[in-house]
């Protein structure tokens, strides 16, 4: 759908901002919205396009740079840190032979840090699209990547 | 029961209910160190550094956030609130670029204040500052992020008073940023250099551009005659820079101070402002006579410029093509004055004192030259450079004798003065043109609807059966009111006031820092007390305007009016793809 199609479809009300960012991304390649689509979202908004960009700014949800059809967000708060999501950064980094913040090649992952999932009861934990992966080990690391790369293949199939 | 009673630091306080505790403790003489706070924004709470200790508390919560209860039994000084604001203020100091001994704000910083308040010696915390780029692409404003607290003061005047919002906090928690739109540089975004920012900023995160190296320079070159012109809203603000009363009427020491620091004339933008009343009020006439475009709106103010022309270029044709006072003087300075005085356009330095930032800019226009080759105005300054320039040199502003401004340009009127106050060319253009359309003369030259801080004020003048509808806007949020009324069609005025910043140029983007509206409505009462001080209150009454157009403009609206005192506008909206 088209972006004009997207906020049609919720309204032009600045109180519709988030939810129209969130449809019209998700249906992205590269799962972004870049400089002139917040022009266009701010215009037909009535809000300015610094407001848009803070929202998107604030939001780990969102990005202005392209990312890969994947994000995994891992973690950052104190409970996740204290049980060693420092280590489940470094086996993804190994894994996906990407740094953090960094998307892979193939366009398929991005490796990203996140404020508190709120699921501490199951830390380390990890975010993918919109699934969580807790009390991770660096040992689970493979085959959640693994996961994810046959359900991308098979979307393209 | 509407009042709450508490004990602060022991002492008994009976304080309206809802009141916060840092006003409850203000209100009982008691000073909590506040940074993020300003008393005519919303409360922020971010900077934490106004915690107090509650009694049966655990945590020390902000006293600017949190409302006072009955029975509340409240520390501000325990042992453990200072070592704990010693701790937070160590924690700001860790990613802040502490040289302050070379910083625009040193001795003058919100920041540095509280540091020594609270007795911090040294860190105890690593800095992790990340040194970036300082911002100097604007004419008017400096941007440097290695200082910024993120309290959010620019952020909020930014968007909620002027309605741009080029400023705003970008990313979360402690990678927070304050940035221009897409962290671009603030010349690439449609910023329009009115400076509020600057003037809420409590660091040096945010400044004017200094040029005062560049004056300094001018008026030691002996080749150089280097003339200054002050405009109206600097006699009632600069005394702030020396201790002195807000609302302080200085004009007589002001001119004295100029003369000390070296410049050859002192000269008033009173007089200019005075002359634009006689073209802007001609035109207006002109207007209404000829059917042209109505509203016609002033165009004093060069943040407004600015505004229209970045955001609705299409209502440009309702801009008075008048000159600000600062460019009509500049256009005078630089031709009449010059053939006067027989000097060549490079040994004429002119050099003006305002409350704005943007006139930065504006001096800097392309087409603010007579010759096409030398700029008109040659170095603005703002109330709050001048400030610093005199303390370089020296001069003791307070212990200064009166002095008189030089002629031709130094004999003014009240009407010129006014201009200051938001309302005030609108007052002026209306004692003008009532008396040169009624030929009666007009009695109570006060129009008090249109003074004061409201945000948008009318007034209606018979002349001579028309009736002409006025309107007066402060702050952008205003204009953009405005703005939106004359492209709906709604708004029925002839004529319409627009100044930038609140309360107009005496709360203008290069005024003295720590403004308020307090300070604004000190600063408006004291402009109006001078207009009433002098003896002439009518721009066209003016001697000296009288005087100019007989030995040389001939007639407002003529040839060399038209070439010296007008101008035009163009569309600088930043186009973006659809």
């Amino acid at each position: 759908m088209k972006l004009q199609n997207v906020i049609e479809k919720h309204g032009r009300l600045p109180e519709n901002l988030i939810h129209i960012l969130l449809e019209y991304q998700a249906q992205k390649d590269n799962n972004s919205i870049n400089e002139d689509e917040i022009s266009h979202v701010a215009r037909e908004l009535g809000l300015s396009e610094n407001r848009v960009y803070s929202v998107i700014t604030f939001y780990s949800l969102f990005s202005k740079e392209p990312r890969g059809k994947y994000v995994i967000q891992v973690c950052n708060d104190v409970p996740c840190h204290v049980n060693g999501s420092f280590s489940i950064i470094e086996e993804l980094e190994d894994v996906l032979k990407i740094k953090m913040g960094d998307t892979t090649r193939d366009g398929i992952f991005t490796l990203e840090k996140t404020s508190c999932l709120g699921c501490c009861d199951k830390s380390p934990a990890i975010r993918v699209g919109e699934s969580i992966h807790g009390d991770l080990t660096p040992e689970k690391i493979s085959e959640i990547i693994s996961f994810y790369r046959r359900e991308y293949d098979e979307c393209r199939e | 029961m509407n009042r709450v009673n508490l004990t602060i630091n022991g002492k008994q306080v009976s304080v309206l209910k809802g009141t916060s505790i840092l006003n409850a403790a203000r209100e009982a003489g008691i000073e909590i160190p506040t940074l993020c706070y300003h008393p005519d924004q919303f409360v922020k709470a971010n900077c934490r550094v106004c915690i107090v200790e509650v009694e049966g508390r655990k945590e020390l919560p902000s006293s600017c956030s949190t409302e006072v209860e009955e029975g509340m039994a409240l520390w501000t000084n325990s042992r453990r609130v200072l070592e704990a604001r010693k701790v937070i203020i160590e924690l700001l100091l860790a990613n802040h670029d502490a040289d302050c001994l070379m910083c625009h704000r040193n001795l003058n910083c919100e920041l540095q204040k509280i540091a020594n308040q609270a007795g911090v010696r040294i860190n105890r915390f690593e800095n992790v500052l990340e040194m970036q780029e300082v911002d100097i692409s604007s004419p008017s404003i400096v941007r440097n992020p290695n200082k910024c607290v993120k309290c959010g003061r620019c952020v909020e005047i930014c968007n909620e008073i002027q309605g741009v919002n080029i400023i705003e906090k970008i990313g979360r928690s402690g990678e927070i940023e304050v940035l221009p739109t897409f962290g671009r540089y603030l010349s690439d975004v449609a910023c329009t250099c009115c400076g509020q920012c600057s003037t809420v900023c409590p660091v040096a995160a945010i400044y004017e551009k200094e040029e005062i190296e560049k004056v300094w320079e001018a008026v030691n070159d002996p080749g150089k005659h280097v003339i200054v012109q002050t405009a109206p809203a600097v006699r009632v603000s600069i005394g702030e820079e020396f201790g002195m009363e807000p609302g302080s009427i200085v004009t007589g020491k002001l001119v004295c101070a100029l003369r000390r620091l070296g410049f050859d004339k002192v000269f008033d933008t009173d007089f200019t402002a005075d002359l634009t009343i006689v073209e802007e009020g001609n035109e207006l006439l002109s207007r209404i006579k000829n059917g042209g475009v109505l509203p016609m709106i002033t165009s004093c103010s060069p943040g407004w410029v600015n505004f229209i022309e970045q955001y609705y270029p299409e209502l440009l044709d309702h801009v008075s093509t008048c000159k600000s006072p600062q460019q009509m003087f500049g256009a005078l300075a630089k031709s009449y004055y010059l053939d006067k005085m027989n000097l060549k356009p490079e040994d004429l330095f002119v050099v003006s004192i305002m409350p704005c930032t943007a006139k930065k800019y504006e001096a800097l226009r392309e087409e603010m030259s007579v010759d096409g080759v030398h700029r008109d105005v040659d170095a603005v300054l703002t109330t709050r450079e001048l400030g610093r320039m005199l303390k370089q040199a020296g001069i003791d502003f307070d212990k200064l004798p009166e002095e008189k401004y030089d002629d031709p340009f130094g004999i003014t009127t009240g009407a010129g003065v006014i201009f200051g106050a938001s309302g005030g060319v609108m007052e002026a253009a209306l004692r003008t043109v009532y008396e040169v359309v009624t030929g009666k003369n007009l009695k109570r030259m006060e129009f008090h609807t249109i003074r004061g801080l409201e945000g948008i004020k009318e007034a209606e003048v018979d002349l001579k059966g028309l009736t002409v509808k006025v309107a007066v806007a402060h702050s952008l949020s205003n204009a953009r009111r405005i703005m939106e009324l004359i492209r709906s069609g709604k708004a029925d005025y002839h004529f319409i006031e627009v100044m930038c910043c609140p309360g107009g140029c005496i709360g203008g983007g290069g005024q003295p820092y720590e403004t308020t509206n307090e300070l604004r409505m000190k600063r408006i009462q004291a402009t109006y007390q001078a207009d009433t001080d002098l003896p002439i209150r009518k721009s066209h009454e003016s001697p000296a305007v009288k005087a100019l157009y007989e030995e040389y403009l001939i007639e407002p609206l003529g040839e060399k009016s038209h070439k010296l005192l007008h101008t035009h506008y163009r569309d600088r909206s930043i186009k973006r793809a659809q």
